[in-house]
Order: structure tokens, then C-alpha cells, then sequence
């Protein structure tokens, strides 16, 4: 034994080191967590003030004539006639009477350039929904070209992107602007409508859609046969060479990069089943496939938690195993659970390389509307608009990352409420 | 009974404690001493064997649980006497690699026949564990979960009247009848570990196993479950295993003392604790080991 007075000057000395190697971890911690936030703080920053103008787009106010010899429609209630009339007429009119000076082919191809291709559809539409229209004349706000809606955007932030501009154009706008016939609206058509080569008229309600049918498929089919395997490797299966073999196996598949797991569908679903490519099918089989093993990883976590004592209690008390798991350790690993599979369906949300294998990386201009149905998905069609050449699709994508990322948040924070809804203590 | 002999002939020491423990070894077998088997058997045992893989926890243990007697075992950590009450209601057979040998009946049935099912069997032979085990439920449903799923009542009636009954056996009752359907979690230790009784009891088993139902227990906690043990006793035959020896000179009937896997003796209670045959008895309940 030492003497005490000599112990206690030496636990004196190493205190002081012993606090501030403290101190230093607690600040290593913090810096750390200060890079984690930076950067996440630096990727909103930036998504958000690209991205922000996308929920504004330029409409420009004409006064349109829905006159019948124009359009070459005579009966509103006949498709084939309504397929066949020349509804780009009325724009190009409604802009020939708001600019009457304008002559020759190439000012007025410019002239025509003001508003979206798609007007003269939108007018149609309009008037299909009040016939009466027919013959009247109505001031309507109308899609501007997105060159236009660039222009304008960066001529209001006062930096001017004039490059795809003529000068008559920026003449049109500067009088249109001056009389308060240009403005920006809020852009619902980003929300309504199904991709598009015309950036104004490009929405990602199609892939939303995708998206939706695709996560249905792939929890549906996903949780139940998750859960069952995690269930049963846990409560039931003996412990043996096999049931470490699949355990291991299990660990594998959740490593595995998810690309392999799209070249798998094409050469099962597609290839030797025939299902056809660019369907949620396909997509809900794939990402199935890659959300099992994370299901089953942590509900077997899930399951693992539940206090031995109470299966225990349960089994003392005369339940039979599959009462003892029913009764007991389902509704108190439900919580994990859930969580996991939230989880699991959040990744596979934002998953889009195995998608890409599957087709469903396709240019989709309909809302899918079934499982059967050509879609894509949000990650996909970010990849996709990311690659179009049009400056306007810059804020577009990032409009579309903005969305995806909250309904990330939004899953994950449903995952975090039904842990702590449904945790019980015992 | 030759152990007997030879046991009671010296005041151990030491030296002879150590000798007799160190003498233990599974190529030299002894008997068990006393009176380990009763006319009025509820349980019979004979010749047990337990073994985790290779490693055997209890050898050859014969002793028979008389009809509504209390029968405490005890003996240092690791004897296996909870191994031995858990091989009663088969609850070993959650454990992959224990396997029981040798007989175990209850009136004359074996209970490792394959004929028998352990579901049926548990109704019969409740248990009570160390540290209360609640489920997470309402205290109302903790009591009403055996009933229910052994289909014991068939109305709701019933079922309300198996809960108030159970909970009164277990003097329980007057501090929960207010709050049945709170959580059971919510209770103090002692409380729930009467609960747990009153789970147990709430399907009239024939025998409780109670594996030291009050190592997690305050001494009023303990005093009052030490109680109920002997009210339930009139009713129930009980095996408790416990660590605490006043508790098994209060409690019990009869006391088993095991020493590494072995049954040494069992004898009335009274005589273990004054007048023990065997000199590793002594030893223990005079604090020389343990």
C-alpha cells in the first residue's frame, strides 16, 4: 500500500488532464455536429434559391376571341372535331390584335414565341368547360414561353438573362410590363401535370404519381413477408448452420449496391416473367427486393428488444409460442417495426438507379393512373430533368428535389411520432 | 441414510467443509439425505438429470413435492435449484441446448411424455419469477390474459369475477380495485410481483413455482408476499426457490438444500435449520459458505 497523501496528489495531477481531454471531446463533438448541420444547411441553401422560382411562372394577358370559323369547330361535343381544330390560332390571333404592327414571318414567329406551345390546348380546355364562351371574347391569362419566363424571373431580380432574346422580344415585354399585362402566378402546373419537353409546362404530378403506386406496391409486399421472416428467424427458427447462413445472407442483400438489385428485375420480372418495362409493378417488385432485408434487419432488432421476461411471463401463464408472439411481441415491437419500414420506404423513395434498369426511366407525358401503367419516379425524373439542355428546367429540378425531400421529412418524422406514439414501458 | 452417520459425527471446520465440498465431484455420488420423499406426493421426481450442452447442472435429484406443502429449496448461486424449478413446467424448453432426463410426474402423469402438451401442462404448474414481469397491459388484462386465452370464461361476467378473485387472493385487490385498468407496469415492485401472483393464480394451477419471488423486493414488500405464500399454501402446493434462508424458515414446509447440482438433503423445515443430517447443510445455513 501507498501511502493516501501521495494517492491523492496524484488523482490532483491527472484530474486536470482528465477534464480537459474531456472538454476537448465535448468540443470535437460539437464541431462535428456544426459540419453535419453546415452542410445540410449549404445543400437547402442552395437547392431553395434555385429551386424557389419554379413555384412562380409568367403568365401574360391577351384578349382572346373563341371564334368559331378560326378554330374550325362547329360542334363542341364532337371529339373528332375538337381533335382536329386549330386551337394555336386563337393565341396567335389574341397576340396579332394585342401587337397589330407586327409583319413578316420572322417577327412574328418571334411574336408567336411570347407564349407556351401549349396555349392554344389551355384555351381549348377553357372553353370546353363553359361553352358559352364560344364566339365571346375574354381577357386570359396565358402561359408565357419559357424562355420568356426566365427572362422575366431574372429581369424582376434585376440580373437580366437576355441570351435566348430577341431584341423585338424584349421590346414586346418591356410595353406588356409597362401596361401590367405580364405577371408571375403561382405555378400550379408543376403540381398537375405530367412531364413535358416545354419546361412551363412540365409538372411532376407523374412521377408524384409514380412514386405513389410504386412505394404502395413495394410496402404491401415488403412489410408483411418482412416481418413474417423476421418473426419467424427470431421467435421460431432453431438456432443452427442454416439460420446463421440466411443471417448472413440477409446482412449481405442489405449491403448490396441497389443497381444490382435492378439488373436482378430486369433479368427475372422483365426478362424471364415478361412483365412489362416502366410499370410500378416492375419498380414495386425491384425496390421490394431491396427494402427486405432492411425490413427484416430491424424488425428482428425490433423484436430482439422486447424484454425476455415477458415472453417468459407469457409462456409461464400457459400461451403457446404463437399466442406469446401475437399477443406480446408484436404489439410491442410494432413501434421498431414500423419505424423500419418507413425507413426502408424512404430509401426507397429516393432510389433511382435500380429504376433506371427497369425503364422507368422512359420520357412519360401521362399521369399514371395504374400499376400497369408507363411511370416514373421523383428521383428519376430529377435525373432526367437535371440532364435537359433548357435553362428552365434548372429551377424545375430543383423544385422537384424540394419536394422529395419533404416528403422525406415528412416520413421520417411520421416514423419518429409513431415511435413515441406507440413505444410502451414496461 | 450412511451420509447421515458420518455427517452429524464432527462440528465441520474449515478444513472439513472444504474437504466435503472439494469430495463433490460427479465420479464421487452421494446420496441425498432426509426425508426427500412423501406419501402424499403431488410431484415425483426421480433421478433428474439436466445438462446445457455438455455441461451438466443437475445430477440425479430425486425428491417428491408433497400435496399443498411449501417446499423452499435453496443452496449457493449456481446449485441449479432454479434450474431444477424450471425443468417442473418444462420452461427449460425454451432453452436450445438443455436437455432433461430421468422422470418427472405430476399425479402419476410424466411430463416429459411426448403425449403431453406443455401448453396444457403450464395452465397446471404456474410460475412466478424473479423479477416482476408484468405484460404491459392494463392491471385488469394482466390478470384476465390466462383465463382468456385457456378459455376459462365464458362470459364477461366470469371473467370480471376470476379477476376480483385472483386479485383478492393475492391481496391485491383493496389497492387496485380503483385502478384496474392502469397500466400493471405502474405499480411499486412489490405490487406487481403480487400481481404476478394473482396472474398465476387467476387459472387455479395445482402447483405454483416460484423462482425467489422477492430477491427484487423491499423487507415489507418481501414480508407481505411471504404472507400471501402462506395463505396460498391451503390451496396450492408451492415450490419457492429462495436465497434469503430466514425466508425458507419462515415460508416453507420443507427445505431442499442442493450443492453444485446435487440434492443433498431435504428434511422438515424446522429440523434443516436446527438439526441438519448433513454437514454441507450445516456449513451453509450456519454462514460458513455461500
Amino acid at each position: 500500500m501507498t501511502e493516501p497523501v501521495n494517492n491523492l496528489d496524484k488523482i490532483k495531477k491527472s484530474l486536470s488532464r482528465r477534464n480537459r481531454a474531456e472538454k476537448r471531446f465535448r468540443w470535437y463533438g460539437r464541431l462535428a455536429i456544426f459540419i453535419g448541420l453546415a452542410a445540410v444547411m449549404v445543400l437547402f441553401t442552395d437547392i431553395i434559391s434555385k429551386g424557389h422560382g419554379a413555384f412562380r411562372i409568367t403568365y401574360i394577358e391577351l384578349e382572346v376571341t373563341y371564334d368559331q370559323d378560326r378554330i374550325g369547330v362547329e360542334n363542341l361535343t364532337d371529339p373528332e372535331q375538337l381533335a382536329n381544330g386549330n386551337w394555336e390560332a386563337l393565341p396567335k390571333a389574341a397576340l396579332r390584335n394585342e401587337f397589330n404592327d407586327v409583319s413578316g414571318r420572322r417577327d412574328k414567329r418571334k411574336l408567336y414565341g411570347l407564349i407556351s406551345s401549349g396555349a392554344g390546348f389551355d384555351l381549348k380546355d377553357r372553353l370546353l368547360a363553359n361553352p358559352l364562351l364560344l364566339g365571346e371574347t375574354e381577357k386570359v391569362w396565358i402561359l408565357a414561353d419559357d424562355d420568356i419566363d426566365t427572362y422575366y424571373k431574372s429581369w424582376l431580380d434585376g440580373e437580366p438573362y437576355a441570351a435566348r432574346m430577341s431584341a423585338k422580344q424584349l421590346q414586346w415585354i418591356d410595353e406588356l410590363h409597362a401596361q401590367g399585362k405580364i405577371r408571375l402566378q403561382f405555378n400550379s402546373n408543376l403540381f398537375t401535370r405530367g412531364d413535358s419537353r416545354e419546361p412551363e409546362q412540365a409538372g411532376i404530378r407523374g412521377a408524384v404519381m409514380g412514386s405513389l403506386l410504386t412505394l404502395i406496391l413495394t410496402l404491401l409486399l415488403s412489410f408483411p413477408i418482412g416481418v413474417s421472416a423476421a418473426i419467424y428467424l427470431e421467435e421460431f427458427a432453431p438456432r443452427n448452420r442454416w439460420t446463421d447462413f440466411i443471417e448472413v445472407n440477409i446482412n449481405n442483400l442489405a449491403a448490396v449496391p441497389s443497381i444490382i438489385f435492378g439488373l436482378l428485375g430486369l433479368a427475372i420480372f422483365i426478362n424471364f416473367f415478361h412483365i412489362p418495362r416502366s410499370v410500378p409493378i416492375v419498380g414495386g417488385l425491384v425496390l421490394t427486393l431491396m427494402t427486405l432485408p432492411t425490413i427484416i434487419i430491424t424488425s428482428r432488432a425490433a423484436i430482439k428488444s422486447v424484454p425476455p421476461s415477458i415472453r417468459e411471463a407469457a409462456l409461464g401463464m400457459g400461451a403457446s409460442k404463437y399466442q406469446v408472439v401475437l399477443h406480446h411481441v408484436l404489439p410491442l415491437s410494432l413501434p421498431g417495426m414500423l419505424t423500419g419500414a418507413i425507413i426502408g420506404m424512404a430509401q426507397a423513395l429516393g432510389e433511382s438507379a435500380p429504376l433506371l434498369m427497369i425503364g422507368m426511366v422512359a420520357f412519360i407525358v401521362d399521369i399514371p393512373a395504374g400499376f400497369s401503367d408507363p411511370a416514373t419516379v421523383l428521383p428519376v425524373q430529377i435525373f432526367l430533368w437535371a440532364d435537359s439542355p433548357e435553362r428552365a428546367f434548372i429551377e424545375k429540378t430543383s423544385a422537384a428535389i424540394m419536394v422529395l425531400l419533404s416528403f422525406l421529412i415528412i416520413m421520417n418524422t411520421v416514423a419518429v411520432w409513431l415511435r413515441k406514439r406507440l413505444e410502451r414501458r414496461w | 441414510m450412511t451420509q447421515a452417520a458420518t455427517a452429524e459425527k464432527k462440528k465441520p471446520t474449515k478444513k472439513t467443509v472444504a474437504k466435503a465440498v472439494n469430495s463433490l465431484d460427479v465420479s464421487d455420488h452421494q446420496a441425498t439425505v432426509g426425508k426427500n420423499f412423501a406419501d402424499n406426493a403431488k410431484m415425483t421426481m426421480r433421478n433428474v438429470n439436466v445438462f446445457y450442452d455438455d455441461k451438466q447442472a443437475i445430477h440425479d435429484v430425486s425428491v417428491d413435492i408433497a400435496k399443498n406443502e411449501v417446499i423452499a429449496m435453496i443452496g449457493p448461486s449456481g446449485c441449479g435449484k432454479s434450474t431444477f424449478l424450471r425443468s417442473l413446467n418444462r420452461m427449460n424448453d425454451t432453452v436450445d441446448i438443455c436437455r432433461v432426463e430421468g422422470q418427472i410426474c405430476m399425479d402419476g402423469e410424466d411430463l416429459y411424455s411426448p403425449k403431453l402438451d406443455v401448453v396444457e401442462l403450464r395452465a397446471r404448474v404456474g410460475m412466478v419469477f424473479q423479477k416482476p414481469n408484468p405484460f404491459p397491459k392494463s392491471i385488469y388484462e394482466n390478470v384476465a390474459y390466462g383465463p382468456k386465452i385457456h378459455g376459462l370464461a365464458d362470459t364477461r361476467v366470469d371473467l370480471d369475477e376470476i379477476v376480483e378473485n385472483s386479485l383478492r387472493k393475492a391481496g391485491l385487490w383493496e389497492e387496485v380495485k380503483e385502478r384496474l385498468h392502469q397500466a400493471g407496469t405502474g405499480l411499486s415492485g412489490g405490487q406487481q410481483q403480487r400481481l404476478c401472483i394473482a396472474r398465476a393464480i387467476a387459472v387455479s394451477p395445482e402447483v405454483i413455482l416460484m423462482d425467489e419471488p422477492c430477491s427484487a423486493l423491499d423487507p415489507i414488500a418481501t414480508a407481505k408476499i411471504e404472507e400471501l405464500i402462506e395463505e396460498l399454501s391451503q390451496n396450492f402446493t408451492i415450490a419457492i426457490v429462495t436465497h434469503s434462508m430466514q425466508q425458507a424458515a419462515r415460508v416453507s414446509h420443507r427445505t431442499a438444500y442442493f450443492h453444485l447440482g446435487r440434492l443433498i438433503e431435504v428434511n422438515p423445515t424446522e429440523q434443516v435449520f436446527t438439526m441438519p443430517e448433513h454437514q454441507l447443510t450445516e456449513a451453509y445455513i450456519t454462514g460458513r459458505f455461500g
